[in-house]
C-alpha cells in the first residue's frame, strides 16, 4: 500500500452543519439493502462542557477506507481486499469465511457480520462512485454537510475544503491513515 | 436527539423482511403503475413513478425508484421541487417503510360484541359504507346533519371535507390549528395581514440574522427550512437560539439563551424594548408601513433588560447584545415563527409579539425575511357545497374564541363530552396522542353515537372506532395535487408506485363511495381521480403524461418575491398597515398590545414537561415504520446532572415521571446531560404507544401527550396550552 493509487477518495464532512439527522443512516440502508438492524453508517453525538457552556459536535461516522488498512492485512483469505488503484476498502462475500479477524483489527468497529455469515461494511458505494455519482449517503444529506471526491486531484471540493479548514480525523494514533475528515 | 451509536440500535423481529417479500408478489404486472424509464439518473434502476411525501406535512416531491428486478428501492428528491431541494429527508428517505409495515390495516372493521366482548370484525367495503350510512342517517334524522365532525390531517382529509360538507356539517378541525400552529397563524393574521403558509415564507438562506425560539430546526426536519439553515450556517448568519434545552440548533447558535420556560413573553417584549429605547428599530419601515408605533412604545417602556433577567434568567447585557444583532441585520432577520407554538393559553399573544418584534425589523418583505408567497392555484375538485349548514361551529362557541379560524379540535371533544356532537370521522389522525388530556378524549368518545376512523395504520384511536376503513399508503395512489405558495407557482404529482396491498384503498375512493352510499355522490363530480386530475392539469397547461415524466411543474407567471426584487408591499389588515396595535383585539376587550402574564412555576421536586420532535419521527405516526424504527425506537428522557443526583438515577436506567394528577409514564430511559436546564425534563415526542398492534412501537418509550394536564385555553381562538405541566419521577 505504499505505492501511491491513482484515485485517494476520501469524504470530508462538516460538522458545523451536520444536525445529526440520520438521513445518511436511511439513505445508505435504501441504497444497499442493508439488513434489518445492521448499519453501515451512524452519527456520533459528542457533547463537551457544563451547562450553559456547551458544544455539540455531530459525526457521520463509516469505514475510514485507510491508506494503510489494518483489517485488508488481517484477512487471512484474501476476502478483505482494496479495489485496485484506489483506496476504497472491500469484502469479496465469496472469500469470506466469517472469521471476523477483520473486525478485531479494525480501529473503527465499522464491521459487522451479515445474516449469511459474510463481514459486511461501507463500500463507499463503489457502484455509484464508477458511475461519477456521490456514495448514496452524500447525495442525500440534507445540510449538504458531507461532501466526496478524490484528494490527489488538488481542484477537487474535498481538496480545496481540507485546504481552507481545520479538520481532524478519528484515531489518527493508529497509523492507518483514514480518509474521513471531519471538519471543525 | 437520539445518538446513532450503532452498538445502540435495537434488534427487532424479522417481520418486515416478510412484509417486503408480501409487497413484492403483488406489484408484478399491475397496470396502473406509472413505469418511466429514460434518463435515470439511478444506475441499477429500472423505474420512477412521481410522488410527494406524505410521512409529514411538509409534502417534498421525490420519484419511487425500483432496481432493476422491479422491487421497491429507494425514495429520492425530485431535484426540480421548491419544497425537497432534490433531497428527501431520514422520514422521507424511510418512506418505503410505510408501504411495507406489516401492521397496516388490511381490511375494513366494524366493531361487534363476541360472547360478550367487543371486538373488530373484518367487513366487506360494502357492508362498512351501509353500516356508516345508516348510523349518519340515524344521527342527521334524529338531531341534524350539523352534528358530525371530522378531524382531519394529510392529504386525503379534503375528500372527507367534501363528504361531510355535502352531509351538511361544516365542523373540520384539525389539530394542526389548536394543538399546533392556530396562534401563530392568528397573530400573524392580525398583524401582517397575511398567513406565513406551509413550509413558511421564511427566505433563512438569505438571512443574516436568523433567532429561533421555539423552533429546533434539524431535531424538527422540515426540509427546505434544514437545507436553507445550512446554507445559512455556512454563510455565517448570526444565530440566536432561545430554549431550555441545548438544541442541536443550539450548538450551531453565536448566542445560546437557555430561557426559564414560560417567560418567552418577557424576553420578546423586553427586545422590542430594546430597539425602540436605542433607536435601533427601522426606521423608515416602521414609518411607512405601520401604524400604532406610540402607543407599543409607551406599553413597553417598562420592559427593561434589567426586568427580564428577573424573569427570563438572560442576563440583561444578553439581551441588548441580541438585539443589536438582529437591528443590525435588518432587514434580512428573521424571528422564526416556528410551528407547534400551542404552549401556555396566552399564545396568540406571544405569537403577536414576535409578530411585532419582526415588524419592527422589517424582515417582512424584505429578502433574507418573509418572502411573498406565489400560488399555483389548482381548481377546486369538488362541487360547490349543495346546501350550506344550518348550523355550525361557530354557532355554539357562545361568545369563546372570536378569532378561530377554524373550530379548535379541543372545542369540538369538550361539545361531545356535552354530548351535543354525536357522529366523528378521524382522519389520518391518532386523536388519542394529540389532543391533551387523552382522558377527555376517550369520556368524548363514549358519548358518540359513530366514530369512524380511516387510516393506513392501527393507533390508539382506531381502537375506540365503531368502524375502521383502511387507507393505503401514498404510494399506492394517486392524489390531488400538490398546490402549496412557496418561492415559485409550483405544482406536484403523486402518482402510485404500487398497487394497494391488502383490501386498502385510496381516500378519495372511500370518500366518494362512501357519499354515493349515503345518497349525496353528486358531491364528487368526477368519476375517478384520474378524471380529476386530467381535467385539473388541462386547466394549468400540462398532462398527466407530462407530470408523471417530470413530477412537479413550475407554472410561471410570478411576482416578486421581495422589496429588492420589485415587490410593492400591501398588507391585508383592517388598517391596510401592520398592526403593532390592534384594533382588532381592543375591541374585543384582548389586549391590544401583548402584556406580559407569569405562569405557574413547579413546585419543589417538580420539572416542566417539554418536549419537541426527533428527526427520525413524524410524530407518533412513523415510529412503528420498519426502516425508521431501526434508527430510533424510543425516546429518552432529558434530565440534569443535578436533578439526577438528586433522584439518585443512572445513566440508561428506565423511570417513570407522574404528573400533579397522578398520572404516570410509560417507562423512560434516562439521559443524564448537561444539555438541559435543572428545571424542566425532556422527551421527544410521539412515542410510548399503547396499541399492541404497532409491534414495534408498543410499549416503546413514553408518550408526552398522555402526561399533559393543566391545560389552559387561549381565550383569542382555542388554542389549548401542553406546556404547564410539571412532572416528577415515579418509581425510581
Amino acid at each position: 500500500m505504499t505505492a501511491k493509487q491513482k484515485h485517494k477518495y476520501a469524504m470530508v464532512i462538516d460538522t458545523r452543519k451536520c444536525v445529526g439527522c440520520g438521513n445518511c443512516v436511511v439513505g445508505c440502508k435504501m441504497e444497499n439493502r442493508v439488513p434489518e438492524g445492521l448499519h453501515r453508517d451512524w452519527v456520533v453525538e459528542e457533547v463537551h462542557g457544563t451547562y450553559p457552556n456547551i458544544s455539540v459536535e455531530l459525526r457521520s461516522e463509516r469505514c475510514n477506507h485507510c491508506i494503510n488498512p489494518p483489517c485488508v492485512y488481517a484477512c487471512p483469505t484474501g476476502a478483505s481486499h482494496v479495489k485496485s488503484g484506489q483506496n476504497i476498502t472491500l469484502v469479496d462475500r465469496d472469500k469470506c469465511t466469517g472469521c471476523k479477524a477483520c473486525i478485531a483489527a479494525c480501529p473503527y468497529d465499522v464491521r459487522f457480520i451479515m445474516p449469511e455469515g459474510y463481514v459486511g461494511k461501507c463500500t463507499f458505494c463503489d457502484h455509484r462512485v464508477e458511475q461519477g455519482l456521490d456514495p448514496a449517503c452524500v447525495s442525500v444529506c440534507p445540510t449538504h454537510c458531507m461532501h466526496f471526491g478524490d484528494l490527489n486531484n488538488p481542484l477537487s471540493k474535498v481538496s480545496k475544503l481540507l485546504a481552507s479548514r481545520k479538520y481532524k480525523l478519528l484515531a489518527p494514533e493508529a497509523g492507518t491513515g483514514p480518509q474521513l475528515y471531519f471538519l471543525l | 436527539m437520539s445518538n446513532f451509536n450503532r452498538r445502540d440500535f435495537i434488534k427487532i423481529s424479522s417481520a418486515a423482511t416478510v412484509s417486503a417479500s408480501v409487497g413484492l408478489n403483488t406489484l408484478a404486472n399491475s397496470p396502473t403503475v406509472a413505469k418511466i424509464v429514460g434518463d435515470l439518473a439511478e444506475p441499477g434502476a429500472s423505474s420512477r413513478t412521481p410522488t410527494y411525501c406524505e410521512i409529514c406535512f411538509w409534502q417534498c416531491a421525490g420519484w419511487v425508484v425500483k432496481d432493476k428486478d422491479g422491487r421497491p428501492w429507494k425514495i429520492v428528491g425530485n431535484e426540480e421541487d421548491q419544497h425537497s431541494l432534490g433531497r428527501m429527508c431520514t422520514r422521507g428517505s424511510g418512506g418505503l417503510g410505510a408501504y411495507l409495515d406489516p401492521d397496516r390495516l388490511k381490511k375494513p372493521l366494524i366493531r361487534s360484541e363476541e360472547r360478550g366482548k367487543q371486538v373488530f370484525r373484518e367487513a366487506s367495503w360494502e357492508e362498512a359504507f351501509n353500516y356508516i350510512a345508516k348510523k349518519m342517517e340515524a344521527i342527521a334524522t334524529q338531531y341534524g346533519p350539523d352534528r358530525v365532525c371530522l378531524f382531519s390531517h394529510g392529504c386525503g382529509g379534503p375528500f372527507f371535507k367534501t363528504l361531510i360538507n355535502a352531509y351538511g356539517s361544516e365542523n373540520v378541525a384539525a389539530p394542526s390549528y389548536a394543538q399546533c400552529r392556530g396562534p401563530r397563524q392568528e397573530a400573524f393574521g392580525l398583524t401582517f395581514g397575511a398567513d406565513l403558509g406551509s413550509p413558511e415564507n421564511t427566505d433563512i438562506k438569505n438571512a443574516k440574522c436568523l433567532v429561533l425560539m421555539g423552533s429546533h430546526l434539524g431535531e424538527n426536519l422540515h426540509n427546505t427550512q434544514v437545507q436553507e439553515f445550512g446554507q445559512a450556517i455556512e454563510a455565517g448568519c448570526t444565530i440566536i437560539t432561545v430554549d431550555p434545552r441545548f438544541s442541536v440548533a443550539a450548538g450551531k447558535s453565536k448566542y445560546w439563551l437557555p430561557i426559564k420556560p414560560s417567560t418567552d413573553l418577557a424576553l420578546v417584549l423586553s427586545w422590542i424594548h430594546c430597539l425602540i429605547e436605542e433607536e435601533i428599530y427601522n426606521k423608515d419601515y416602521v414609518k411607512k408601513y405601520t401604524i400604532g408605533f406610540e402607543k407599543l412604545k409607551a406599553e413597553v417602556a417598562s420592559y427593561t433588560p434589567e426586568w427580564a433577567y428577573s424573569i427570563t434568567s438572560i442576563k440583561p447585557e444578553i439581551i441588548r447584545q441580541t438585539a443589536r444583532e438582529m437591528a443590525q441585520a435588518a432587514p434580512a432577520v428573521i424571528v422564526h415563527p416556528s410551528r407547534h407554538v400551542a404552549w401556555y393559553g396566552d399564545d396568540t399573544q406571544r405569537m403577536r409579539g414576535i409578530a411585532i418584534l419582526n415588524a419592527l425589523l422589517g424582515g417582512w418583505g424584505h429578502r433574507g425575511g418573509f418572502y411573498q408567497l406565489q400560488k399555483a392555484g389548482v381548481p377546486e375538485c369538488s362541487a360547490p357545497l349543495a346546501k350550506k349548514a344550518k348550523n355550525n361551529w361557530r354557532g355554539q362557541l357562545d361568545g369563546k374564541y372570536p378569532l378561530a379560524s377554524m373550530p379548535p379540535a379541543n372545542f369540538l371533544c369538550d361539545k361531545t363530552v356535552e354530548g351535543y356532537y354525536k357522529g366523528w370521522f378521524v382522519y389520518g389522525t391518532n386523536l388519542s396522542q394529540c389532543l391533551p388530556e387523552p382522558q377527555k378524549t376517550e369520556e368524548a368518545i363514549s358519548k358518540l353515537d359513530l366514530l369512524v376512523v380511516i387510516d393506513t395504520m392501527p393507533a390508539e384511536i382506531t381502537g375506540w372506532a365503531d368502524v375502521v376503513l383502511p387507507e393505503c399508503t401514498y404510494l399506492e395512489r394517486f392524489d390531488e395535487l400538490r398546490d402549496k405558495p412557496g418561492r415559485r407557482r409550483q405544482i406536484a404529482l403523486r402518482a402510485p408506485a404500487f398497487e394497494p396491498l391488502y383490501d386498502s384503498k385510496p381516500a378519495w375512493w372511500i370518500a366518494k363511495n362512501l357519499a354515493i352510499t349515503m345518497g349525496i355522490g353528486a358531491a364528487f363530480p368526477w368519476a375517478n381521480i384520474e378524471e380529476l386530475l386530467n381535467d385539473q392539469l388541462a386547466k394549468l397547461g400540462t398532462s398527466m403524461e407530462e407530470m408523471k415524466k417530470v413530477g412537479v411543474k413550475n407554472l410561471g407567471e410570478e411576482g416578486a418575491l421581495c422589496v429588492e426584487d420589485g415587490l410593492e408591499l400591501h398588507f391585508k389588515t383592517k388598517s391596510g398597515k401592520i398592526e403593532l396595535y390592534s384594533q382588532t383585539l381592543e375591541d374585543l376587550g384582548f389586549d391590544p398590545i401583548p402584556k406580559y402574564t407569569a405562569h405557574e412555576t413547579p413546585p419543589d421536586g417538580y420539572y416542566r414537561l417539554i418536549y419537541g420532535r426527533t428527526p427520525t419521527h413524524t410524530f407518533g405516526r412513523t415510529i412503528n415504520n420498519p426502516i425508521l424504527n431501526q434508527v430510533q425506537a424510543e425516546n429518552d428522557l432529558w434530565v440534569h446532572p443535578t436533578v439526577a443526583k438528586r433522584w439518585n438515577l443512572q445513566n440508561g436506567q428506565y423511570v417513570k415521571v407522574k404528573n400533579q394528577a397522578g398520572v404516570a409514564s410509560l417507562p423512560i430511559r434516562v439521559r443524564i446531560t448537561e444539555r438541559i436546564r435543572n428545571d424542566a425534563l425532556y422527551m421527544a415526542h410521539g412515542f410510548g404507544h399503547t396499541d399492541k398492534r404497532l409491534s414495534r412501537a408498543h410499549l416503546k418509550g413514553a408518550n408526552d401527550t398522555a402526561l399533559i394536564d393543566k391545560v389552559k385555553v387561549d381565550p383569542i381562538m382555542g388554542a389549548t396550552g401542553f406546556r404547564g405541566t410539571f412532572v416528577t419521577f415515579d418509581e425510581v
